[in-house]
């Protein structure tokens, strides 16, 4: 996991959390030559070599040398290759340098591991919004239920660049001046505070002695004309894994300080889930298309280690231990997702 | 035991047809859509010739129902046109009667318009119309699809460069096969912009005189635009509705060259994977295979690499086959989808289209495309390849199926 948080190594878990005062929050990037040769690295934009970095650092934390297909999912892919092509055939359509085309092109990050790792198993980027890291998620859950596949690298990653920040700042997704990331909540103010991140998990058929967590379910919902009704929904997905809301012990909730939008959590959790944990995680890694990758990681984290952060809470509830976590998200009440994550027995 | 996939619908706009029929008699008639740039304004205006779509936007607007096509790309515009007419043809009229999902593919998404936005953007931060840059990412399409065809239960997108729709036709054909779904339209969908044009002239592998896919003096592809969607159901709703099933998604593979990020490796190792997995879940042999609709782009290293992959599973015996890029232009997301239909055609009208702008067959091969067209030519499994950038490499195998089989 690269994020804006100490995320790098295994076993440190929110130990110092990351305190800024940004326009958006900015990953902390790991030494590049430790996971690409440098003569590689050199032609790689940023969000390859993170993305290389985070898929190399889950593999080697699993065990696994070679999985069985790698999914990636990106909401932009490269974006500062994107813009270095726009800039230059604003100017002129000549003489124009060849890398940032190839590396603008969404599939780069998976393909470039899979280069990196010979890897000629299945491959594929879902790039939708932020149902590009659940879709892969989904993808990857089929193949180990067909037996098409039983480890699976599966990731989400986005990068933010000046321009971007910009542009989207002008259609209204962010906030209009640099905040604390930690004070987030505390604003009452219409935008979320941007972030990045390179989340790769390795997903296995059976559980191991180093497993994190069981990922049991993924599900994705586009409010088609307002038809969303997170109470049913949500009732049918805890159903269908045969669980029921009482039995959730935690809900993640996707709040990212934008009070047009965060209140769709604050009644879900309100309604569905009164007495229970309630976390949010958003104003460690800030607003992104693949946020939710931070998310898994979290729960993922809670789950082995049954610590619960302070940081993370946003009511006094903590349980006795942590069996059952529901992850929710949406993206400004178009796209929600639910994701089920559980404890492994041991 | 898992569901069987059948295809009950197809749509498709490009080059040389708006839609099925006028691409069927293109088809038939030897005619490509191969002309010169006239959608923007380009230095390569004159020197390169491109496939573009004969509608402008305000011409597909207007077909869609729209006043105005502000609110789109032309890259949802000519999705919604592909995947409205998919939906008719499968007779679909209830979205809501069984689960229903819509997966898209793309290479730039809305790029036809955030390259105009950042033209002005890049002058002044504060300058460029945000109704430009809005649907610049690759979901807006497929949500202004989904919205516009009420597609209620799943939504996603695939980009995996020059094979996305054909990804998009595996995911599906997953879906339905595990349960999750009853029926998915699948397709894909890319316009044509300044920045694919330039990227690709900037790789050196556009051919100023028009594609010449599998011809020793081939000289890089053309660029073309268009969409393509088909409806994927499950045996349980073409059963319920008694529904004409078209062809069979019988088997399908996906791997990775893991060689180089544009170039193929020369022995084709990820086309070979690809085409023997899709032959392996078929349970077909070779010998079986009547027909490849090859990738064949017509750049130097696709052909040869595809070629080379093809001889070596298919040795002394390999079956007619033929790129149809000549015809369509290189669609990028919507050539696999593109080519899928074509294949469903070539399945229920018992034709081989031909590989056009062949004369000279390549050195390094012992095989040469179909260049003429075949008619009555009965075809039982149909191979279709698409292979992109990032060594992305995936096959789909189609079948004819007489309609007693399933009602």
């Amino acid at each position: 996991m690269i994020s804006p948080q100490k995320t790098l190594e295994r076993g440190v878990f929110l130990e110092e959390v990351m305190a800024y005062n940004a326009d958006y929050l900015h990953c902390i990037e790991p030494v590049y030559r430790n996971f690409i040769d440098p003569i590689q690295a050199r032609r790689m934009s940023r969000l390859i070599k993170m993305g290389i970095a985070a898929a190399k650092i889950s593999l080697t934390d699993a065990g696994i040398a070679m999985p069985d297909a790698i999914i990636t999912g990106t909401g932009l892919g490269s974006v500062e290759d994107t813009e270095k092509i726009l800039g230059e055939i604003t100017k002129e359509e000549r003489f124009l340098n060849p890398t940032p085309f190839i590396q603008s092109t969404y599939n780069t990050i998976s393909s470039q591991i899979a280069i990196q790792l010979k890897c000629h198993n299945y491959n594929s980027t879902y790039v939708h919004r932020t149902f590009s890291f659940e879709s892969g998620l989904l993808d990857a859950l089929l193949q180990i239920e067909e037996g098409t596949a039983n480890n699976i690298l599966a990731g989400g990653i986005d990068e933010m660049t000046l321009n971007h920040l910009q542009i989207t700042r002008r259609i209204g997704l962010w906030k209009t001046v640099p905040v604390s990331n930690l004070g987030l909540l505390h604003l009452r103010t219409p935008g979320a505070l941007a972030g990045e991140g390179a989340t790769f998990i390795t997903l296995g058929k059976n559980p191991q002695s180093n497993t994190y967590a069981r990922l049991t379910g993924v599900e994705t919902f586009f409010n088609l004309n307002n038809s969303f009704d997170p109470g049913s929904k949500l009732l049918a997905f805890l159903n269908h894994h045969s669980l029921t809301p009482s039995q959730v012990d935690l809900v993640l909730l996707g709040n990212n300080g934008d009070t047009n939008h965060d209140p769709i959590y604050d009644n879900f959790r309100e309604k569905f889930f009164p007495g229970k944990a309630h976390a949010w995680y958003k104003h460690l890694c800030g607003e992104y298309h693949t946020a939710t990758g931070f998310g898994l990681y979290l729960a993922s984290n809670l789950l082995r280690n049954q610590t619960f952060p302070d940081i993370l809470k946003l009511n006094d509830i903590a349980p006795k231990k942590i069996s059952n976590i529901l992850i929710y998200n949406h993206f400004r009440n178009v796209n929600h997702a639910f994701m089920l994550v559980q404890a492994i027995d041991r | 035991m898992p569901e069987r996939v059948f295809i009950t619908g197809i749509g498709i706009v490009c080059a040389i047809g708006n839609n099925v029929g006028e691409v069927l008699n293109s088809l038939m008639a030897e005619r490509s859509g191969i002309g010169a740039i006239t959608l923007f304004p380009t230095l390569h205006q004159g020197t390169l010739p491109m496939a573009e779509v004969k509608m402008s936007n305000q011409e597909l607007a207007s077909d869609l129902g729209f006043s105005t096509p502000k609110a789109y790309t032309r890259t949802a515009l000519l999705g919604m046109k592909a995947a409205r007419e998919a939906i008719r043809s499968s007779g679909i009229t209830d979205m809501k009667a069984f689960r229903t999902g819509l997966i898209g593919a793309t290479t730039v998404g809305g790029m036809d318009r955030s390259e105009n936005f950042y033209a002005s953007f890049l002058t002044d931060p504060s300058k460029g119309k945000l109704a430009d840059v809005v649907n610049h990412d690759c979901a807006s399409g497929t949500e202004q699809i989904a919205a516009y065809l009420n597609i209620p239960d799943f939504i996603t997108t695939i980009s995996t460069a020059c094979s996305s729709s054909v990804n998009a036709i595996m995911f599906g054909s997953d879906l339905i096969r595990t349960g999750q779904l009853d029926r998915v339209i699948v397709g894909g969908h890319d316009a044509v912009t300044r920045f694919t044009l330039n990227g690709f002239n900037t790789l050196m592998i556009l051919d100023r005189s028009g594609c010449h896919p599998f011809d020793e003096n081939r000289a890089g592809l053309t660029l073309g635009e268009g969409a393509a969607y088909l409806v994927l159901e499950s045996e349980e709703t073409v059963a319920a509705a008694r529904k004409k099933v078209l062809a069979e998604v019988t088997g399908y593979g996906n791997a990775n060259d893991a060689y180089h990020q544009t170039a193929s490796s020369p022995d084709g190792k990820g086309a070979f994977l690809a085409m023997t997995k899709a032959l392996s879940m078929s349970g077909l042999a070779p010998s079986e295979i009547s027909y490849i609709n090859v990738h064949g782009t017509g750049t130097q290293n696709n052909d040869l690499s595809e070629g080379l992959a093809i001889e070596r599973i298919f040795g002394e015996n390999v079956p007619p086959f033929s790129s149809t890029k000549a015809f369509t232009g290189h669609t990028l997301g919507a050539a696999g989808a593109i080519e899928a239909i074509i294949s469903v055609l070539s399945l229920l009208h018992e034709v081989i289209f031909p590989n056009l702008n062949f004369s000279i067959p390549m050195k390094e091969l012992k095989i040469r495309p179909v260049s003429r067209l075949m008619t009555r030519i009965k075809l039982q499994h149909v191979l279709s390849n698409s292979f992109g950038f990032g060594g992305n490499n995936s096959s789909v195998i189609l079948s004819r199926l007489e309609n007693t089989d399933i009602q």
